[in-house]
């Protein structure tokens, strides 16, 4: 497959699972501060910002820069992502061309400031829903061969990123090492947390509706069933990469390393060493992801041509 | 319109009530309400049909166009910029007779032009010899100097081939224009017959209509015949000049039907003089390009600098016999307005035949007799600047007013080499479907040759047809749209 084909499906998947996650997290967001104290609102539009990777300077605003960020951050990401697939257009079944460019006319018509302002939460489902569709769709109607793995590959690197930074600001913010109870708007906090991941009736089945911080941890970095887990997306960002590995014959033994340290730091750390420091298990994680990445586009797609003849 | 005997159906009288014949051929009726024989299935069709379905079906096949995303992107324009191709829902018919006295004259004069393309790029015998002027040559801007001496595989010049035809009163085709560079509008001629076997299934069946389906098939075998000679297995790429060029559709189109990648200028990079594309799987070299870039921008190094386009290198390697391009560069040459007067010249030079088909007879304004003449009768003549194509830079005489008449004669006479006249021609006319009636309309024919081993002509083409009422311009970005054209067994 040609290079810039699977650039353009990874970035294609990549901008789809971004739009999808800042629209998960903004609706939370709009909906949790609506029965909390006044006061305490600049502190989480600022966390709201950080999550979605702005790093902007904290002042003026709070809420009126995260909401613009928001509309900026799904409208663009979701024209990003019709970019991408236009561009290959007759790679991706047209099913998917079709959800994917209604999800732009869509999100075109309700992104404007004052239609957003006035009905976020229209944009936000439409959104959100969407993109399960076009995944969907595209699971069920393309091959399942490398240019899906590629798909594959984009949606969970930026699930793993997204998910990893997440859960790192809020325990920041939130978490506690005492075993008091926690008090109604912390449970409402954490609930957030869970529901951004689309994870809350996940946990509930696992755990029961007993929140705790330790077990909100270990559900959202290390449980292996739950597709919006950090260890889920390792493990299927692996998988992909393996299969395409196969598929091209070729020897990325960096990547491999690389991949397989991910994994084992996600299977094999004690929970009670990550959360002495959660911040810097994070940061690994992602730093991991980021070389990853990197790995991608040195082996598959922007590799030096005089390597690639000697090989 | 009735003949003796003959009651008219009242159906008959709203539904061809805007028909009406005048000098130009029509390829439908010989004379009043008289069709012609091959034509008497359609128009008994016609008659039988209640318009709420000839209006059902027109829909049927405009949801087919759109939802195969049979589109073509218009320039200038910000917004909207793909747009459905129109069409029209009533077949163009073509008899065997016409046909085989069509696919004789093409094939004729495409080996002549090849002939004529290899000799100006060498010898330049037919300079020598007179046949045509060499300044005609050399001043077009469409000669590549780089091409001199450089043997292309199989001495084929010209792989893919669109010529316009138009029909005369007299009934007999006449070539207008030959495309030799990058002709484009078969994917319409494919997509458009699909559209039409689901829409006009009886029709099919009665009529007896040859197939074109293989075109993309006979296309990939006529690249593969023209492969580097160690290359026994070659991979054959399609180069787009990308998604915003108006044919896009038609480059992804033909790149699937044929199973080849389809790539852009960026995917390509040349090392030792051979060609590779960038693939997950690391370099794989390519053998032939069927390229859908315009010579001036295929390569920055050897044409234009600030093409990013094309790939840097690619002429090399071309010139090294690494890679075929098809079509081959500086083609353009022969398909020059001013050049296309001595064509059948150029038949009777390297052939020694007299042309099975005509040309329409061509004044060229740098021969300051034929100027003259031009000049003196402005109002009756269609001018064309020989550079632009797409029916732009054109003063059709009989409808000009005054002031553009000396606009034309100022830029002739600063530019002669420039312009070209050409009587007004009466282009034939075919029964259009419009608003729920049957009306005449001005159409051309753009038939697809290629040129491999030998030359190869799918029965059939593109009608082009001036959809605007008395319009003699069928480019579809003049308003004109397209018919579907079937050749009889």
């Amino acid at each position: 497959m040609l290079s810039r084909v699977a650039d353009n499906l990874y970035w294609m998947s990549r901008y789809l699972e971004r739009a999808e996650h800042a629209a998960r997290i903004a609706g939370v967001h709009l909906n949790l501060m609506l029965e909390h104290e006044p006061a305490t609102q600049d502190r989480r539009w600022w966390r709201v910002l950080a999550a979605f990777g702005s790093s902007d300077e904290e002042e003026g605003d709070a809420f009126a820069a995260a909401q613009a960020y928001a509309l900026i951050q799904i409208v663009t990401s979701i024209a990003a992502a019709r970019e991408n697939a236009r561009q290959v257009r007759e790679q991706i079944s047209s099913e998917m061309w079709e959800q994917l460019n209604r999800l732009f006319h869509e999100s075109k018509r309700m992104g404007t400031p004052e239609f957003w302002g006035a009905q976020p939460h229209d944009l936000l489902f439409t959104v959100t829903q969407s993109a399960h569709l076009v995944q969907g769709v595209t699971d069920s109607t393309m091959i399942h061969g490398e240019g899906w793995q590629f798909i594959q590959m984009g949606r969970f690197m930026e699930r793993v990123q997204a998910t990893a930074r997440l859960i790192d600001l809020h325990f920041a913010e939130f978490f506690r090492p005492s075993t008091e109870a926690m008090n109604a708007s912390e449970h409402m906090e954490w609930i957030g947390l869970l529901r951004s991941c689309t994870a809350f009736e996940a946990y509930c089945k696992v755990y029961t509706a007993d929140l705790r911080p330790e077990r909100v941890a270990e559900f959202l970095l290390l449980n292996a069933e739950f597709p919006h887990s950090v260890r889920f997306a390792v493990d299927q960002l692996r998988k992909s990469l393996g299969a395409v590995h196969e598929a091209t014959a070729r020897k990325p033994d960096r990547l491999d390393k690389l991949a397989g340290r991910l994994t084992a730091a996600l299977s094999y750390t004690p929970l009670e060493e990550i959360m002495s420091n959660l911040h810097e298990f994070s940061l690994s994680i992602r730093r991991l992801c980021g070389n990853i990445h990197a790995g991608i586009y040195q082996v598959y797609i922007t590799y030096p041509i005089e390597a690639a003849l000697e090989g | 319109m009735g003949t003796p005997g003959f009651e008219i159906p009242p159906l008959l009288k709203t539904r061809f009530q805007n028909y009406w014949l005048d000098g130009s051929f029509d390829e439908m009726f010989e004379a009043e309400g008289v069709p012609r024989p091959h034509y008497r299935a359609l128009y008994e069709m016609l008659l039988s049909l209640p318009v709420e379905e000839m209006r059902r079906r027109k829909q049927a096949a405009d949801i087919s166009f759109l939802h195969q995303g049979i589109t073509f992107t218009v320039y200038g324009r910000e917004e909207g910029t793909e747009r459905i191709f129109p069409h029209d829902l009533l077949p163009r018919i073509i008899t065997s007779a016409e046909w085989e006295t069509i696919e004789r004259g093409l094939t004729q004069r495409i080996t002549a032009l090849n002939l004529f393309l290899r000799d100006i790029y060498h010898e330049g015998r037919s300079l020598k010899a007179g046949v045509v002027p060499s300044e005609m040559v050399y001043s077009c801007r469409h000669f590549r100097r780089q091409m001199r001496e450089f043997t292309v595989p199989k001495n084929i010049y010209i792989t893919v081939v669109g010529s316009d035809l138009v029909r005369l009163p007299d009934g007999s085709f006449a070539v207008l224009e030959d495309n030799l560079r990058v002709p484009s509008g078969v994917s319409y001629m494919l997509t458009s017959r699909t559209v039409m076997k689901r829409v006009f299934p009886e029709l099919f069946r009665m009529a007896g209509v040859r197939a074109i389906d293989h075109y993309s098939e006979t296309l990939l075998a006529t690249l593969r015949a023209l492969a580097p000679e160690d290359r026994p297995d070659p991979n054959i790429v399609l180069l787009t000049p990308g998604v915003f060029n108006s044919a896009y559709f038609e480059h992804a189109f033909l790149a699937r039907q044929m199973g080849i990648e389809l790539v852009e200028g960026r995917d390509l990079t040349v090392h030792d003089n051979i060609v590779y594309m960038r693939t997950t799987a690391g370099l794989r070299r390519v053998d032939v390009i069927y390229r859908r870039v315009d010579d001036d921008f295929i390569d920055p190094l050897a044409f234009r600098p600030d093409s990013s386009l094309g790939v840097a290198g690619l002429f090399n390697a071309y010139r090294s016999g690494n890679v075929t391009l098809a079509n081959a560069l500086g083609t353009g040459v022969a398909d020059d307005k001013a050049l296309y007067a001595y064509v059948p010249a150029i038949i009777r030079y390297f052939l020694g035949e007299e042309p099975i088909l005509n040309n329409v007879h061509t004044f060229v304004c740098s021969d300051p007799a034929q100027r003259q003449h031009v000049l003196s009768r402005l109002d009756q003549y269609v001018v064309k600047a020989v550079g632009e194509s797409g029916g732009y830079g054109m003063l059709i005489g009989p409808y000009s007013t005054a002031e553009e008449r000396e606009e034309f004669r100022a830029r002739i006479n600063a530019d002669p080499r420039n312009y070209i006249a050409q009587p007004t021609l009466a282009l034939s006319r075919a029964p259009c479907f419009l608003d729920g009636r049957v009306e005449p309309r001005h159409v051309d024919l753009r038939p697809y040759i290629l040129y491999g081993d030998r030359v190869r002509i799918v029965p059939g083409g593109l009608t082009r047809v001036a959809l605007k009422k008395g319009s003699l311009v069928v480019n579809s970005s003049q308003g004109g749209g397209s018919k579907d054209t079937w050749v009889l067994h």
